[in-house]
């Protein structure tokens, strides 16, 4: 079980160090010719001496509305983990356990109506 | 063939003896001797593996430009090497020797470790998938509970890519993509607990072995109706979570430049094509282990019909791709949320009724 999980570990830094290695090699061979104009923010149709550093800053604050996806995301993810063990333990459970998850996927089913008919599904 | 069939098993075998003929000089006791021959043999399968992905890469890129110069009536690469097969070579040596660029205004730390986010998880994923028979880096008792995991680590990555380069085109693509893949997610993970269901359990071996008998009727595309509805929302969310068009609205070229990767350049940006290219082979392995039976097929070697398998979705992936023109940003999380979520939710109440009338009647 240790080893499995050890292996899985030493793929993980491997994982790691592969792009960390592309990178360090690129760093290596690229020329770095930097200037004040290559350096500005990209923008579409404007000389960059017309566009201020204050400009340039798109750090705002977002929209509420963008996070109400993140919290329906988080209740069925959520939802996912019971289901996982639920669906491999199914077969030796049998009827009991169906109508249990019908009843509790019929719970989510009425919140994702309510998200839906409260218009939270659209993207505006 | 039997040699065939097991060619890679019987190298790894004979590595691994040698390895132990030449640890036995050391005179050590058995237990460590085993522990270091096992760590260097794990090290060995996961570079082999990683050079084997890159490689997969390349020949990606080039089957892509290849396919959609077919699809467009042109001709495609065809001036580096022979048919322009040298073609991903010469760019990624471009890739190597161009300029990096990193705005004034963007957080560098966060600007730089944005494409090793994307590139590693997508490798990590691979360390539980089958290639053949008895071919598997690791064999995990949550295989497919460890590949959704993940996978969902990306999202991050891109979303550090917009948000470092503090730039609004960036950002935007930042913010697209981490609402699509989100919610993407939600549909791909729901419809691969139908599959589960019918297996009963989360080892990605066992789902293979599962789907052994009946010379491949018994693969779960074929268990009707759960499989081939499992398989189709499996797809479509899998082409969105992997930005594909007709869902690239995250990097929609001809609306917000390129999204997240507007201000990368040189090698960064290497890392994410490549990242999406791994996700992208990713997908289609999980897809063709879930569904079409794995590795299993008559006559030639196991790891052969996985790649022919992998491809022809792959080559499908790519079909769709160069045919569909791009969603609307609202219709996009409006499918997925209003058709794909309710479809999965109701495949799996169906999967829960069909799987005992499936196995009495041998299909699964």
């Amino acid at each position: 079980m240790l080893d499995r999980y050890g292996i899985v570990a030493l793929f993980a830094v491997v994982a790691a160090l592969f792009p960390a290695i592309a990178l360090a090699m690129a760093w290596i061979i690229r020329p770095k010719k930097p200037n004040q104009s290559k350096l500005t923010t990209y923008e579409c149709g404007l000389e960059f001496e017309d566009f201020p550093e204050a400009a340039q800053n798109v750090w705002v604050q977002f929209r509420v509305q963008y996070y109400i996806y993140a919290l329906i995301f988080v209740v069925f993810d959520i939802e996912v983990v019971f289901l996982y063990p639920w669906a491999v333990a199914y077969n030796a459970l049998g009827l009991f356990a169906l109508v249990e998850m019908a009843i509790f996927l019929a719970i989510l089913v009425v919140a994702l109506a309510y998200a839906w008919r409260k218009g939270l599904l659209e993207w505006i | 063939m039997d040699l065939l069939n097991n060619l890679f098993v019987n190298l790894y075998d004979w590595l691994a003896g040698a390895l132990h003929a030449l640890a036995a000089g050391l005179n050590l006791v058995k237990d460590a001797e085993n522990a270091i021959v096992a760590a260097v043999m794990s090290l060995v399968v996961i570079v082999v593996l990683l050079l084997w992905l890159v490689l997969m890469v390349l020949v990606l890129i080039w089957l892509e430009r290849k396919n959609a110069a077919r699809i467009q009536d042109r001709v495609g690469p065809n001036r580096v090497g022979p048919f322009g097969l040298l073609q991903p070579v010469a760019d990624t040596i471009k890739m190597f020797i161009k300029e990096d660029i990193v705005p004034t205004n963007a957080d560098r730390l966060v600007h730089t470790l944005a494409p090793i986010v994307v590139a590693a998880p997508a490798v990590l994923a691979f360390a539980v998938i089958p290639w053949g028979k008895g071919m598997f880096p690791v064999d995990l008792n949550i295989g497919v509970l460890w590949v959704v995991a993940v996978g969902s680590i990306g999202t991050i990555g891109i979303f550090m890519a917009g948000y470092g380069s503090n730039n609004k085109y960036s950002l935007l693509g930042g913010m697209r993509a981490v609402a699509q893949m989100v919610s993407y997610e939600v549909p791909q993970v729901l419809t691969i607990v139908a599959i589960v269901l019918m297996t009963g359990s989360l080892s990605l071996n066992k789902i293979v072995d599962a789907q052994s008998g009946w010379g491949g009727m018994q693969w779960y595309i074929f268990a009707f109706p759960v499989g081939p509805i499992a398989f189709i929302v499996y797809y479509l969310s899998a082409l969105a979570e992997v930005n594909r068009t007709p869902f690239d609205i995250p990097e929609g070229e001809s609306e917000i430049v390129a999204g997240h990767h507007t201000e990368y350049s040189g090698m960064k940006w290497g890392l994410f094509y490549v990242g999406e290219y791994f996700n992208f082979f990713l997908v289609c392995t999980i897809a063709v282990t879930l569904f079409f039976g794995g590795w299993q097929g008559p006559l030639l070697p196991p790891y052969v019909w996985f790649l022919i398998k992998v491809y022809a979705l792959i080559l499908l992936g790519m079909w769709i791709r160069m045919t569909w023109p791009r969603f609307r940003v609202d219709q996009l999380m409006g499918f997925a949320w209003k058709t794909l979520v309710p479809i999965a939710l109701v495949n799996i109440i169906l999967a829960a009724l069909a799987t005992p009338i499936l196995k009495a009647i041998g299909l699964i």
